[in-house]
């Protein structure tokens, strides 16, 4: 199939950017969208122009290092899929297609469709852990932890960091991220002791870091490539609310 | 063993290269510790190294299900699963500390499979008959890898770990014999920087990209530990590569990479082809049963479709070979659930492997509940890697090599949830132990960037990098990559002989000299250059590639992953020759060009005895 390409450049951070138009042509459907982009790039080497920069990596929808807003939406239009998982089937023949970085104040642009996202990585580091040492814990049985439990932290665990949330939100605001790890913690034993301090120090980073605050547009749910319910952020106010009340333990 | 007295432990600065399970598990625990630690990784965020898409799980000799489960028995697997070339006693101390493992990721909150009473689950995999195998669904490593780098969050919020992000590790320095720094580019600014530190720690993975199409993520490279090769380091048993039998076979020419489905797949899932090449083009519905052939059934009746991984591949590639692959390319083999359907409904099918089947269908368009999955063996990992001694350290002094980026336990064949297993224990629980005596050995801080080998070192990176973008051919550094990687995968994949070795040896200087004189690389040193990244990889894989195809000519055996057609049984098995190679083929680097110097470190059992490895 042939298509038409409307791609974001733009050549630094300080830079001014603009959408380019290139074709795509003889692409085949069992290719997938990175895999057509390569080709593009290839043409582009070939005509002696700079090709387009993106972020990508494992190519298998895990690592969460592609990050494409493809036609206005984070990892384009097929649900709970990432962009290098996109395959080209899922567009036609003579399609015009808008390939543009994440956008939030808190991701600025480096080059083309690359971002800096170190912003979800202060987060993490602001309490998305428990404080436990290497060596010396107990036998991972000592911990009962029962199935429904278990499936509930791996539902939040899925997450895999990428940032779609933050920009499909009208707020860019990264309280799906921060929710998932924020649920995972608390509902789990292990996590528990921390956890008034943890959704106080991860809710905090996200404000300092420059995200929006949350206003249930639930536009992140859906643009997520795995499926990360907004119910973890409803956990997340909860916990954030009970940590306001005084305990005799602060 | 020596150790560091704790109030000694802040005078020492550690360089990390990596921060996949090895690295990241290491950089978190020797912070931890209280040494000051720099890591370095070429992603965005630490949280993305490629350890991230192990999916099955991860082994340890818990014996939870009572079935007769041990660390010896976990031990003998794996140097039995290793085809008798691992090293003894650095298998033994890994499934030693295996159960420490699930307990230190439990502590972490690594939401592992449950049973309803609240105890963890296990399942089997290849090459083993117990079920030792722990999982978070379908993405085991993804779980593990975040356990690791909240770890190591943790650090660097407390100032122990010093994180440097989009950063490529381009030289090791080396002063007067021992490593004390690397030479890095700044992948957002283009800068060369340089970092000392009183060790340096490489955690860099593996080097199957010298395939080009191969599971790995696209910036695994051999970089990292080829220029410390260069610079002295042994390379060990390159030759040992592993083709994982559970892939989604390649569609087209223009692919970049291969996906892999989890070996767990293989405990639900019956692999056939027709026994007939003329029923290949059908519908395997229109298939009957008597007209099919469990090959890995009827060929290993006791380990069945879980047979390990060297010994199922090498089924698929003859059984396609003999014409009866199935699929547009006839590279390809059927992984069939219906009877697990039938036994135990689709439901728990999917329960256990969903996503995984979710994973085909959007890169097949079928659906793999419907109809047998379709695959085929694709590069997967290296056995091989840097030398190292018991301590994890190299010939090197003061360089250390973890997990895939080392040799040390796999032999010539990992078994399916190793390689978890191994990055966390070797940054868990051997370098912070086995990284003291060094440095007590040491004053720390001598040598800092300002010594002249720092300067040098940057220097000759930098140059290096202009070379390459002053050559303005007319390749793609992608189809010069493609060009190797066909070689590679031809010459020196699944079956090799002396032809195809020696052929090879003969291609790969062609390309390279091809490389250094018709490659287009676009855009200049000081930017963030993609094409840039591609190309220096590339051209260090093009060097790697003569080492390794070496190291498979000389070794006139057959083991594990390294298959020669010369030496196979009357009905094609691997024959493995003690007599002559029961060692680790060390390489020493001598120039390019130059034929690379072989040492030999012999293998001695004392626990196990040598025998023939049979799955039968």
């Amino acid at each position: 199939m042939d298509l038409t390409l409307h791609v974001w450049r733009q050549k630094g951070p300080q830079d001014i950017g603009k959408l380019e138009t290139y074709k795509a042509n003889g692409v085949s459907p069992d290719q997938s969208f990175l895999e057509m982009l390569d080709e593009v790039n290839d043409d582009l080497i070939k005509a002696g122009k700079d090709p387009i920069a993106f972020d990508h990596d494992c190519r298998e929808g895990i690592c969460g290092m592609c990050s494409q807003v493809i036609n206005g939406r984070p990892h384009g239009h097929q649900e709970r899929t990432t962009v290098c998982q996109l395959h080209m089937r899922e567009f036609n023949d003579g399609d015009e297609i808008f390939i543009e970085p994440w956008r939030a104040r808190a991701f600025p642009i480096l080059k083309d469709l690359i971002v800096d996202r170190t912003a979800l990585d202060v987060v993490m580091q602001a309490g998305g852990y428990t404080s436990c040492h290497t060596g010396g814990v107990a036998d991972g049985n000592a911990l009962l932890i029962g199935k429904p439990v278990a499936d509930y932290a791996m539902d939040a665990a899925e997450c895999i960091g990428c940032g779609a949330c933050v920009a499909a939100c009208p707020n860019s605001s990264a309280m799906l991220f921060t929710s998932a790890k924020v649920a995972q913690l608390a509902v789990l034993p292990q996590g528990k002791p921390e956890a008034r301090r943890r959704v106080r120090a991860m809710a905090d980073a996200i404000l300092s870091e420059g995200f929006g605050n949350c206003t249930n547009h639930y536009e992140c749910e859906a643009a997520c490539p795995k499926g990360i319910s907004v119910k973890f952020i409803a956990k997340l106010n909860r916990e954030y609310l009970k940590s306001l009340i005084p305990s005799s333990m602060d | 063993m020596k150790l560091v007295n704790p109030s000694n432990k802040r005078k020492f600065k550690i360089l990390v290269v990596g921060t996949g399970l090895a690295g990241g598990a290491a950089a978190a625990s020797l912070g931890e510790l209280g040494y000051n630690v720099e890591a370095f990784c070429y992603q965005d965020s630490p949280r993305r190294a490629h350890s991230i898409a192990a999916q099955g799980g991860i082994n340890a000799a818990k014996s939870y299900p009572n079935d007769g489960d041990s660390i010896y028995r976990l031990f003998y697997d794996t140097v039995k699963g290793g085809d008798f070339r691992a090293r003894e006693a650095d298998v033994w101390r890994l499934a030693q500390v295996s159960n420490n493992i699930i307990d230190q990721c439990v502590a972490q909150g690594v939401p592992f499979a449950r049973d309803y009473a609240g105890y963890l689950d296990n399942r089997s995999f290849g090459g083993a008959q117990v079920s030792r195998t722990f999982y978070a669904r379908g993405q085991t490593g993804q779980q593990l890898l975040l356990g690791a780098y909240s770890a190591l969050s943790r650090q660097i919020k407390n100032g122990q770990v010093k994180m440097y992000a989009r950063r490529e590790m381009l030289d090791l320095v080396v002063v007067d014999g021992v490593a004390k720094g690397i030479t890095c580019r700044n992948l957002v600014t283009g800068e060369i920087e340089s970092y000392w530190g009183d060790a340096v720690i490489l955690a860099t993975g593996g080097f199957v990209n010298v395939f080009y199409l191969s599971t790995n993520a696209m910036g695994c490279s051999a970089t990292a530990i080829w220029k410390a090769t260069k610079k002295g380091a042994y390379m060990a048993n390159p030759c040992y590569t592993q083709i994982h039998p559970t892939c989604i076979p390649q569609h087209g020419d223009k692919q970049s990479k291969l996906t892999l489905m989890s070996e767990s797949l293989r405990n639900d899932g019956r692999v056939w082809v027709p026994k007939k090449a003329e029923d290949c083009d059908k519908h395997p519905s229109e298939i009957p049963e008597e007209a099919r052939d469990y090959y890995l059934e009827r060929k290993y009746p006791s380990f069945g479709n879980l047979a390990p991984r060297d010994i199922a591949s090498r089924a698929a590639k003859e059984a396609c070979d003999d014409g009866r692959g199935v699929g547009e390319s006839k590279r390809g083999v059927f992984l069939d659930f219906q009877a697990s359907i039938d036994r135990l409904g689709k439901s728990v099918i999917e329960g256990r492997y969903g996503n995984l089947f979710e994973m085909y269908e959007k890169i097949t368009a079928e659906d793999g509940y419907e109809r047998p999955m379709r695959i085929y063996p694709a590069p997967h990992y290296s056995m091989g890697g840097l030398w190292v001694d018991y301590q994890c350290m190299s010939n090197i002094p003061g360089l250390f090599v973890l997990g895939e980026a080392n040799f040390s336990v796999h032999g010539a064949n990992r078994l399916g949830a190793s390689a978890l297993m191994q990055g966390l224990a070797d940054g868990y629980f051997v370098i912070p132990y086995t990284i003291a005596p060094y440095l007590a050995s040491l004053t720390p801080g001598q040598i800092k960037t300002d010594h002249p080998e720092f300067k040098q070192s940057a220097e000759n990176v930098k140059q290096e990098i202009n070379k390459m973008l002053s050559i303005k051919g007319k390749k793609t550094v992608g189809e010069l990559h493609r060009e190797l990687g066909s070689v590679m995968w031809e010459d020196v994949g699944m079956a090799r002989s002396e032809a195809s070795l020696k052929h090879a040896l003969k291609r790969i200087p062609e390309i390279r000299e091809e490389f250094w004189n018709n490659v287009n690389v676009t855009g200049g040193a000081m930017e963030l250059n993609q094409q840039l990244e591609n190309a220096w990889r590339l051209a260090d894989f093009l060097e790697f590639a003569e080492m390794m195809t070496t190291d498979a000519l000389h070794r006139e055996e057959s083991c594990g992953g390294h298959f020669r057609t010369e030496h196979q049984t009357d009905d094609g098995e691997a024959m493995r020759n003690d007599e002559d190679f029961c060692y680790v083929g060390a390489w020493e680097y001598k120039g390019v060009d130059k034929a690379p110097e072989l040492h030999k470190e012999p293998l001695n059992f004392e626990n196990v005895k040598l025998a023939v490895r049979s799955y039968k």
